[in-house]
This record gives C-alpha cells, sequence and structure tokens, in this order.
C-alpha cells in the first residue's frame, strides 16, 4: 500500500512551510532557502505521482527540477553577493529602490 | 471614339493633381501649358466624340461607358460609368470649350499671381468634376461631381485667402449651397429606399412603372431634389450666396458662377424630368420658382454699382428663365438658353476683367465712364455680349433663346399669359439694367484712367465668345431636334399664340428697356439724382441693393442662434465626457502605483494570495 | 513501510519548521539539510531509488554546500543575529500564516475528492529514468544544459570583481 495521498499532502505541507518563510523572513538568504523547500516540495508531488502511475516520467521532471534549482541558486547567490557589496544590507524591506 | 469618352474628366483631373504636387516648383509658363493643355486636350476629345456620335448615333440614342464597380454592398451597387446622350453631350461640349476659352484667358489675367499654379490646380479639378457630373450614369456619381464643384467653388471665392473677406465669402457660399445639397441626399435616400437603384436610367423607368402622375412620393422626391438644384443654381430661396461669391478673380466668376456650376441645377432637373412630370406641383414650383427669382434679381441689378456684382444678379436672373423653361415642360428651350448664356455671360464676365485689369482693379461703375474711346474692343465685345443678354431681335443668340422659352411658356399648360408676362417684364429690366452699365461704363465722362491694355491672351477668347454669341443661336431648329432624343418634346397646349406675336413683344420689351437707360443715364442724368434725394425713391433703392433683405433676414433667422448656441457650449459639454475619461484613467494609475513598493514579500504575498483566489475559482466554478 | 514513510514525513516537517525559526543562517541551513535526507529516505520508500540518491547527492550535497559558502563569505556576525531576532515579531507570522493555510486547506480539500486507490509497491530504477530521459524528453536535457550554462555565465559575470589598475605596465617593462 503505497502512500499516495499522504504523500501530496505532506508536499503540500512542505510548500505551505516554504511559501510562510518566503513571506516573512526578511533576510535574503533565508528567503531563497524558502523557496527551495518550496522548489522540493514541489518534486516531491512530481515524484509519488510518478509512482503512483507506474512510470518513470515523475523522475525525469525532478531531474529538471534539479537542475533549474542548481541555475537559479547560482544566480540569485551571485546577486546576493553583490547586493551584500553594494548596500550592506540584506534586508529585503529596505532594498525597495524599485518602488513607484 | 466613344471609348476615349473617360479621358475627358480625367485629364483635367490628372492636370489638377501634377499642378497641385508640382506646381510650386513649375516655371510659370509651364504651369499654363499644363493648365490650359489638359482643357485643351479635353475640349478637343469632347468635339470629336460630338461628331462621332451626330455622324452615327449609337442604338437608342444612347451610349454607356462603365469603368469600374466603385460600391457593392447588399442590394446597392454603383458604379463608375459615363452616360453620353444628346443632353450631357451639349453640355459637356459647351463646358468644356467654355473653360478652355476661359483658361486660356486667365493665363494672362492671373500672371504675376503668387498663387498661379495653384489657381490653375482647382480649376483643372473643377472641370474634371462638372464632367463627372455631366456624364455621370447614377445620382452617387452625380452628387460626387456635385459636391466636387461645390467644393472648387468655396476654394476659387476664397483664393485671395489673406483677406478674411474673401473666406467669408467662400464660406456663405458653400453652407448656402449646403442646405440644398442636404436636401438633395435625402432625395437620393428617399429614391433608392422606394426604388432600389440610383442608375438614373433605370431610375426614371421604375419611377413611371411604379408612381402614378401626383404620387406623394414622386412629390417628395421631386422636391427635394429641386432643393438640391435651387442651391447649387441660386434661385430664390438660396440666392444670397452668388453675389458675394464675386469676390474670386474673374475667370473663376466667369466660368463657375456664370457659365457652368450654377447650371448644375438645370441638368440636374433635366436628367430627372421624368419625376419631375410625375410630380406636377413640383413642376408648377419650379416655374414659379424661375420667374420669382428672374423679377428679384432683375430689381436688385438695377441698384447695383459693382459691376461684377451686375453681372451675378443677372446670372440669377437668367437661370431663373431657364428654371421657368424647365417648369413648363420646355426642357430643350432650357438647355438651348443654357448654351446661349454659357457663351454671352462669360463673354461679359470676361470683357468686365479686361475693363478691371485695364482700371487697376477698379469695381465701381460709378468711377468708370468714357472707356469706348479708351478700349474699343472691349466696348464691342461687351456691347455684343449686352446685346445677347437683352435680347436683340433676330442677330443675337439670348434673342433666339429666350424667344423660345417665352414663346412655350405662352403656349403651356401650367404657365399660360401670367407667367409670360412675367417674363416679358424680366425682358424689360434684363435689356434697362443691362443698357445702365454699359451706358455708364462706356459712355460718358471718363473718371479713371486706363492703365493697362489688355494683350492677346485676354482678347481672343472673348472675340471667340463674342462671335458665338451672334452666331449661336442660328441653329435652334436642329438643336431642338437633337434634344428630343434625349428629352420629351414640348407639347403645345394652348396653341393660341404664335410665336412672331412673343418674338414682337420681347423685341418691344427690349427696346423699351434700351429707351428707358439711355433716357436715365445718358439724357438726363438729372433724373437719377432726383429719384435718389426722393426718400421713398431712397427706401426702394436700399431694398433692391440688399437683395430684397434676404441677407438681413437669414442673418437674423440663422446665422444669430447658432452663432448664440457656440458661444453658449464654449466648454464643451460633449467633450468633457472624453476629458472625464482621461482624468478617471490618472486617478486609477496614482492608486495603483501605491501598490508598487519595491519590497520583495510584498510582491510574494500578492501571488500566494491570487493564486489561492485563482485556485478557489478553479475549485468552485 | 508506511511507518518509514511517516517517521521521515514527521522529520522533514519538523526540520523545517525549526528552519524557519532560527537566527543564524548556518543553523538553518543544517536543518534544511536534514529536511532533505529525510524527503531521500521518502522516495526510496516509494521506489524511486535513483532521484532518492540524486536529492542526496545534487541538492543536499551541492546546492546546500553553495548556499553555506555564501553564507561564510557574507561573514554575518553577531549583529545580524541581534537584528534578525528583532525583526521576527510574533505578530509577523499571522499574516503569512494564514495566506498559507488557505491555500493548503484548497489543495487537501482537492486531493481528499479524489478517490484512495491501494497500489503495490514497484521500484522504478534509474535505467528506466534514463531511458525516458534520453528518450522522449531529449529537447528537455538540451534546454536544461543550456539553463545551466546560462545560469554559469551569470554566476560567474556577477561574481567577476574589477580588479583595481596598478602599475602592470611597469611589471611587464622590468
Amino acid at each position: 500500500m503505497l502512500p499516495i495521498r499522504e504523500g501530496f499532502i505532506l508536499s503540500g505541507i512542505l510548500f505551505t512551510l516554504g511559501l510562510i518563510g518566503v513571506l516573512v523572513r526578511r533576510n535574503l538568504v533565508f528567503a531563497l532557502m524558502s523557496i527551495e523547500v518550496m522548489l522540493n516540495a514541489a518534486g516531491l508531488a512530481f515524484v509519488v505521482a510518478g509512482t503512483r502511475w507506474r512510470q518513470p516520467d515523475g523522475q525525469v521532471v525532478f531531474l529538471f527540477i534539479l537542475a533549474m534549482a542548481a541555475a537559479e541558486v547560482s544566480v540569485g547567490l551571485a546577486l546576493v553577493l553583490e547586493l551584500y557589496h553594494q548596500y550592506k544590507s540584506l534586508d529585503t524591506d529596505a532594498i525597495s529602490r524599485m518602488r513607484g | 471614339m466613344l471609348q476615349l469618352l473617360w479621358l475627358v474628366p480625367a485629364v483635367p483631373f490628372a492636370g489638377a493633381l501634377m499642378l497641385a504636387i508640382f506646381g510650386p516648383r513649375m516655371r510659370s509658363k509651364v504651369v499654363a501649358v499644363v493648365g490650359v493643355g489638359t482643357i485643351a486636350v479635353s475640349a478637343v476629345i469632347s468635339l470629336l466624340i460630338a461628331g462621332a456620335f451626330l455622324s452615327a448615333p449609337p442604338a437608342a440614342g444612347a451610349d454607356t461607358q462603365v469603368l469600374w464597380t466603385w460600391i457593392d454592398v447588399g442590394s446597392f451597387h454603383s458604379a463608375i460609368a459615363f452616360y453620353l446622350d444628346a443632353l450631357s453631350l451639349v453640355m459637356v461640349v459647351v463646358v468644356t470649350f467654355v473653360s478652355f476659352l476661359i483658361h486660356l484667358y486667365s493665363t494672362e489675367f492671373m500672371r504675376g499671381d503668387e498663387g498661379y499654379s495653384r489657381f490653375f490646380a482647382y480649376m483643372n479639378l473643377f472641370v474634371a468634376s462638372m464632367v463627372t457630373l455631366l456624364l455621370a450614369d447614377n445620382l452617387l456619381l452625380l452628387y460626387l461631381g456635385w459636391e466636387g464643384v461645390g467644393l472648387c467653388s468655396y476654394l476659387l471665392i476664397g483664393f485671395w485667402y489673406q483677406d478674411p473677406a474673401n473666406g467669408r465669402a467662400g464660406r456663405k457660399a458653400f453652407i448656402v449651397t449646403r442646405v440644398g445639397d442636404t436636401a438633395m441626399a435625402v432625395g437620393l435616400f428617399l429614391l433608392f429606399h422606394r426604388l432600389g437603384t440610383l442608375r438614373i436610367q433605370d431610375l426614371m423607368h421604375a419611377a413611371q412603372s411604379q408612381w402614378p402622375i401626383g404620387s406623394p412620393y414622386a412629390i417628395a422626391a421631386a422636391a427635394l431634389l429641386l432643393g438640391g438644384a435651387v442651391g447649387k443654381s441660386a434661385q430664390l430661396p438660396l440666392q444670397t450666396w452668388l453675389p458675394d461669391a464675386m469676390a474670386g478673380p474673374t475667370p473663376t466668376s466667369a466660368l463657375i458662377h456664370a457659365a457652368t456650376m450654377v447650371t448644375a441645377g438645370v441638368y440636374l432637373i433635366a436628367r430627372t424630368h421624368v419625376l419631375f412630370e410625375l410630380a406636377p406641383p413640383v413642376q408648377l414650383a419650379v416655374a414659379v420658382v424661375g420667374t420669382a427669382t428672374l423679377l428679384m434679381a432683375g430689381f436688385s441689378a438695377l441698384t447695383q454699382n459693382d459691376i461684377k456684382r451686375v453681372l451675378a444678379y443677372s446670372t440669377i436672373s437668367q437661370i431663373g428663365y431657364m428654371f421657368l423653361a424647365l417648369g413648363v415642360g420646355a426642357w430643350g428651350a432650357a438647355i438651348f438658353h443654357f448654351m446661349t448664356h454659357a457663351f454671352f455671360k462669360a463673354l461679359l464676365f470676361l470683357a468686365a476683367g479686361i475693363v478691371i485689369e485695364a482700371l487697376h482693379h477698379e469695381h465701381n461703375i460709378f468711377r468708370m465712364g468714357g472707356l469706348r474711346k479708351e478700349l474699343p474692343v472691349a466696348f464691342w465685345i461687351f456691347l455684343i455680349g449686352g446685346c445677347a443678354l437683352a435680347g436683340l431681335p433676330l442677330i443675337t443668340a439670348g434673342f433666339y433663346s429666350k424667344d423660345l422659352i417665352l414663346w412655350s411658356t405662352a403656349n403651356s399648360a401650367a404657365g399660360g399669359m401670367g407667367l409670360w408676362a412675367a417674363g416679358i417684364a424680366g425682358v424689360v429690366l434684363t435689356s434697362l439694367y443691362t443698357f445702365r452699365l454699359i451706358f455708364l461704363v462706356f459712355f460718358g465722362p471718363a473718371a479713371t484712367p486706363v492703365t493697362r491694355r489688355p494683350g492677346r491672351a485676354m482678347v481672343i477668347p472673348a472675340c471667340v465668345l463674342a462671335f458665338l454669341s451672334i452666331a449661336g443661336g442660328f441653329d435652334r431648329a436642329p438643336f431642338t431636334a437633337f434634344m428630343s432624343t434625349a428629352l420629351p418634346g414640348f407639347r403645345d397646349a394652348r396653341g393660341g399664340v404664335a410665336e412672331a406675336a412673343s418674338s414682337t413683344a420681347a423685341g418691344f420689351a427690349f427696346l423699351a428697356g434700351l429707351l428707358a437707360a439711355w433716357y436715365a443715364y445718358l439724357r438726363n442724368p438729372a433724373l437719377g439724382r432726383a429719384a435718389g434725394r426722393n426718400p421713398a425713391g431712397r427706401l426702394l433703392h436700399q431694398f433692391w441693393f440688399s437683395d430684397w433683405g434676404m441677407d438681413w433676414l437669414y442673418d437674423r433667422l440663422f446665422v444669430r442662434p447658432v452663432v448664440w448656441m457656440a458661444a453658449a457650449n464654449k466648454a464643451d459639454i460633449i467633450d468633457s465626457i472624453y476629458d472625464g475619461l482621461a482624468r478617471m484613467a490618472a486617478l486609477c494609475h496614482r492608486f495603483l502605483s501605491l501598490t508598487e513598493t519595491g519590497k520583495l514579500r510584498w510582491y510574494a504575498a500578492w501571488i500566494a494570495g491570487g493564486s489561492a483566489v485563482v485556485v478557489a475559482i478553479v475549485m468552485f466554478l | 513501510m508506511t511507518i518509514v514513510f511517516y517517521a521521515s514525513s514527521a522529520v522533514a516537517i519538523v526540520a523545517t519548521v525549526l528552519m524557519l525559526t532560527r537566527l543564524h543562517a548556518v543553523h538553518a541551513l543544517l536543518y534544511l539539510i536534514v529536511s532533505l535526507l529525510a524527503i531521500a529516505v521518502i522516495f526510496y520508500d516509494l521506489g524511486a531509488p535513483f532521484v532518492a540518491a540524486l536529492e542526496v547527492i545534487i541538492y543536499a550535497g551541492a546546492i546546500m554546500v553553495l548556499f553555506v559558502f555564501v553564507v561564510m563569505l557574507l561573514n554575518l556576525g553577531e549583529q545580524a543575529s541581534r537584528a534578525e531576532r528583532a525583526l521576527l515579531t510574533p505578530s509577523m507570522w499571522i499574516g503569512p500564516s494564514v495566506l498559507a493555510v488557505i491555500l493548503l486547506a484548497e489543495f487537501i480539500w482537492i486531493l481528499m475528492r479524489g478517490s484512495a486507490r491501494p497500489m503495490q509497491a514497484a521500484s522504478i530504477g534509474p535505467v528506466e529514468v534514463g531511458v525516458t530521459l534520453f528518450g522522449s524528453y531529449l529537447i528537455g536535457v538540451e534546454l536544461a544544459s543550456m539553463l545551466l550554462l546560462g545560469g554559469l555565465v551569470g554566476a560567474y559575470h556577477l561574481g567577476w570583481r574589477k580588479v583595481p589598475k596598478t602599475e602592470v605596465t611597469h611589471a611587464s617593462h622590468s
């Protein structure tokens, strides 16, 4: 008996937690970490679905998500470094020059 | 030969385009060659077509050349097609030939004017529109030409636009004729709605078969078309624009406001004669309008002191004769008078132009005088034109055409002796004001010295027209026979009055006017001065001088209320609706910009909230 | 089998919650790594050993390590932790929690509507995944490689620090 529905529910809970992290934490690094949690949760959902249908497609998509997360993290963290170099702070509320 | 018909309007149109685009960069000689050349080509082609038509008349007396389909929507079809029969042939030949002579004249008259190429562009465009109007196969194309000539008239009246008075005169002409044009448009709508076509020949057959004589639709349609004709031909009550239109250059006055455009109304009524025959009350109205106008304008012409204004009122009066002829069913006579009138009225305007130029733009006849010796050529041609206008018996064309109209009126069912008497009174008036003009300008002591003599380009066209003013009347019999292939012949209802009797009466009327003018202006000028001092005489003079008070009436009745309304709406109520829309957009912008805080968490929160709403919608709907 | 699943999911959830509430970045990262490892166990339990390994090697092993390096580079000291504590007031959690819980509730509601059919475990190994990946999803592979190239170039360009102009010509002459 595979826990398909429970797997989806777990994925939903993790996604929600990641969302809360993005909305609450003002430190940019924490925000990026929370985004990673959300991505991971989405990948979990795909794998569970692939298992339910007995096809490897779910795992293939998870691989793509992984690749995308890697690319995103590398660029994102480079930006974080640059931002810290410019503003000496990682508070996303303070860095709001794109206002208006 | 008849395949070349489309060139007759197309060549002047091409000329107008070329002059409009390249004119300012051309030298004036080139402009003159192009401007006159296109009309010359047009005139030659129309003469050749006339020759072919007369020697080998097409079947049913008419030929149609279809160029292409213009509008094809639902049940409405309209084509660019030209219809050639006796009526349109005669009018096209006269229009192109007289236009050619006037264009030749204006190469010298307009020399040195900074708008030289603009003038010829407008004149060419005018000729193209007029020919389109005359050759149109359907009423929509005719209306196109109608509007085109109205446009050119406006442009040419206000030609010297630096003077605001000229612009006002142009606007007045355009707006007054617009009233008529609107009536005509409504007439077209009515005709299409009831009969399903605007092609003239089909329309006439349909009307004849579907509407009985006296049918209300026929009456309405004919009345509306009469409204349009009245506007364009400056008849009562829309004649107030023509005297002011004399603000334009003299060749314009000669061409547009004497010989051609103002006769468009006559052409329209002749073309749609079936409708008028189906509506006897309206045809009677045509005759009455014509008669009233010819008398009114005659009285007004007696009091004018501007040489061109006298000729303008004279034009209004003569077209009244043409309307009278149409009203009593003498269709061929009306067209014959059109032809002779084109010749002698254009001649008179060209001669007036020579006089004006010679006296360095002096228009007031009371400041002219004694030009008989200084400008002999001008004197003789003016005299010939004036005699033709007044109807000197037996040798002038005007006599033959006017006589035919008067004789037809006397013998018609609708007219009878009442209208005939009015026509004879009109002859007296015509003769009186014409010879008043001649005596004041060419006889008596000289008041203004002559500074310029006319050149060949101005004299030769005038001489040609003078010849035609004499010779044009001798072909009356073949002319009316030719006309009867296109228009119905005159129905002699009473047969009581012989032509000789009517002609004699007309001849005596001519003499009466001549003698009265000679007495009042040459023999005993003190009489005129005494009449001027008499208060009743002064009142009458003022009344006739101001065109029977019609300008004053229209100003009080129409112009002032409209101006008041425009001033009341100065804040522009309609526009403020659109302003309000713009203001509301700016308001929304201001509110929405508040959401752009630049904060990452704020945006993320909105995404989360939005997706919650979307998922809910998908789930529950 | 299910006990493994429930235990691992409990670990994952608790570790994520703890990660969210830490003040020091490195502590949070370590908790995140624990969470990811728990997910890997779940993958293995579901019969997807290949992605379980990938999760450990790449996600926890490479991406998180990259995070750790960057946080080390930032060198956020004691004052950063104090600033974080000041920012994380309890009232901050209310709004986002409500929003997120609404989404979760919708998600669970959709899940509950479907039928739960019992399924037998079946392991889908690397071979099958590889065949599908390089078979029908080949274009995805190409696109992913382009994406990674883009990420590489972007990270390189952003990380490039311009060297201040010293007397370089001097050194080459002498």
